[in-house]
């Protein structure tokens, strides 16, 4: 069972191929907290995280992770990383790549162990891909792959963890049960950071939003995140405000049922209808 | 029938090429797994011909040929290692140049013996039927401390292969992972180096192993069938060179490469004909 974490940033910069990507990132997320994090293409959501996670140095601040109980893990932060990154026609089993989420607790050398299959095993039973545990994973669905990456990150048993993009390129059934998932490990008290540019579910689904674009221009409540002001901080001309709703005119990487990733959200604080 | 098949090898040399070829066939082929997977076929060809000088060199001084190629592959892996860290150019590059640098040394060093193109010729495509005893006993020690290594860090080669990201957040030392890789590539080519040849061992390295990979998908059944093959191409491509009297080098090549085409066609899913299936039921 996981504790919750409290992660604090302080002043995080961070450069990626030169230029500074994020500059001056201060935010803590709770024990637990589940925080969207929004904002356009190039905004730094996936360079925030590879942060997190030691991918890319820091050039500035610093990234702190309280433990709530003593006994640290070996790896408080599980990472998933967007699907494309991966290649999918490598020979390898559904329960092969979940299995690799204890690798980090194994060790060199040692081979897994009884209890690391039960913990695989639960894995694949909670993202409910317990039937595909010895198919390759060439032949999965985007939705499928999308679980087993899910699977992984639970079976290293993580105190935080990070979903780069989880709900792009997926359908919406993929989508309701991801959102479920995110509620059990609220429950658990497991701290999750969400990236993703479907300012709606963002809007409607989660307690906290970071705003980004190159720096952070708002952390909070949703409410207080999404005013105009702020939205136009961060997508720029991208943003519409028509008849008191925002329509971010975002091309590309967006979901098939999404319409070319036009996402909309009431504007003026506005809640959900 | 049976005397046909035990003839070759009532030969004291032809039995000790069995055993090369043998050993040299299934360590390629395992350690091709890597190569396959993780598109490095252009780096082992690069270090089997950057082993070259290293080789020319022992030649001189009248050293053992195994050795100097060993410290040559070494060499040169680390060196690759090396230059795709700093980054100056892309890696493709810095091996391109690496690679006929070495190969050029090679050839100028041997260009100084008079008896020049036989032992050049013996050293770009092999001669089993000349490995001694002592030979043997190199290659075999060898072979087991590659295939010793890729059995301990199976685990870590896996993940490192697949995903070099996670291998990094789990403090799997990805980078150290690679060069591992290298080292145990530079050992392998060593190892081929009497059988194949500098100028075959890049085929021995990748046919087995793309073969396998068109019918397993799991790594570790992948390196089982790639060892199969590789053994069994070997042994068909001794007969090949005994009876037709051809280099016994490049029969084991042809072989394995006959061996993928017909896979490439006829395997069960990932094979041309299977896709082409799949696709009709589809449509």
């Amino acid at each position: 069972m996981s504790a919750g974490a409290c992660l604090s940033l302080t002043s995080v910069t961070v450069a990626y191929g030169g230029r500074a990507a994020l500059e001056q990132v201060t935010m803590d997320v709770p024990h637990g907290g589940q925080v969207a994090v929004v904002g356009p293409n190039g905004a730094g959501k996936s360079t925030l995280f590879k942060a997190l996670v030691g991918l890319l140095p820091l050039r500035g601040g610093s990234i702190e992770l309280r433990d709530r109980d003593a006994e640290a893990p070996a790896e408080p932060i599980a990472y998933v990383p967007q699907r494309e990154e991966i290649d999918w026609s490598f020979p390898v089993t559904v329960s092969d790549v979940v299995m690799m989420g204890r690798y980090g607790r194994l060790g060199w050398l040692r081979r897994p162990q009884a209890a690391d299959r039960e913990v695989v095993a639960r894995s694949l039973e909670e993202l409910a891909i317990a039937d595909l545990a010895s198919r390759p994973v060439g032949g999965l669905s985007g939705g499928q792959q999308q679980r087993v990456f899910l699977a992984r990150a639970l079976a290293q048993e993580p105190h935080v963890l990070l979903l780069d993009e989880p709900f792009t390129g997926v359908d919406v059934s993929v989508k309701e049960a991801l959102l479920d998932l995110l509620e059990r490990l609220r429950r658990r008290g497991i701290t999750v950071l969400v990236s993703t540019h479907d300012m709606q579910t963002a809007q409607q689904r989660f307690e906290l939003v970071a705003l980004l674009n190159g720096r952070l221009i708002a952390y909070g409540p949703p409410p207080a995140v999404f005013t105009p002001e702020h939205i136009s901080a961060a997508f720029g001309g991208q943003a519409l405000f028509l008849e008191g709703m925002v329509v971010i005119d975002e091309c590309c990487p967006g979901p098939p049922e999404d319409e070319h990733g036009h996402g909309s959200l009431p504007g003026d604080h506005g809640g959900p209808s | 029938m049976i005397h046909w098949l035990t003839e070759p090898f009532t030969l004291q040399f032809m039995q000790r090429a069995l055993v090369a070829s043998l050993i040299v066939g299934v360590v390629c082929s395992v350690l091709g797994c890597f190569v396959v997977l993780r598109a490095m076929a252009f780096l082992g060809d690069a270090l089997a011909h950057a082993i070259l000088p290293g080789v020319a060199v022992a030649y001189l001084l009248g050293a053992n040929l195994l050795v100097g190629a060993l410290v040559a592959a070494l060499v040169v892996a680390a060196g690759i290692g090396l230059f795709s860290r700093r980054g100056g150019v892309k890696e493709d590059t810095a091996i391109g140049i690496l690679f006929a640098a070495a190969l050029a040394l090679g050839v100028v060093l041997m260009s100084t013996v008079r008896s020049y193109a036989t032992d050049l010729t013996h050293i770009l495509f092999g001669n089993v039927l000349g490995v001694s005893a002592g030979d043997l006993w190199v290659t075999g020690a060898l072979a087991v401390g590659v295939l010793a290594t890729v059995v301990l860090l199976y685990k870590e080669l896996l993940l490192a292969s697949f995903d070099p990201v996670l291998a990094h957040t789990l403090k799997r030392r990805p980078e150290l992972l690679r060069f591992v890789m290298l080292m145990l590539l530079a050992l392998t080519v060593v190892v081929s180096l009497q059988t194949v040849g500098v100028g075959l061992v890049a085929a021995m390295l990748v046919t087995p192993a793309a073969t396998a990979y068109l019918l397993t998908h799991r790594l570790s059944s992948m390196m089982l069938v790639a060892a199969a093959i590789g053994a069994a191409c070997s042994v068909a491509g001794l007969y090949l060179s005994y009876y037709l009297n051809v280099a016994s080098g490049a029969a084991v090549v042809l072989t394995a490469t006959v061996l993928f085409l017909g896979t490439f066609v006829a395997a069960p899913r990932r094979g041309v004909l299977a896709r082409r299936a799949t696709k009709r039921r589809a449509a």
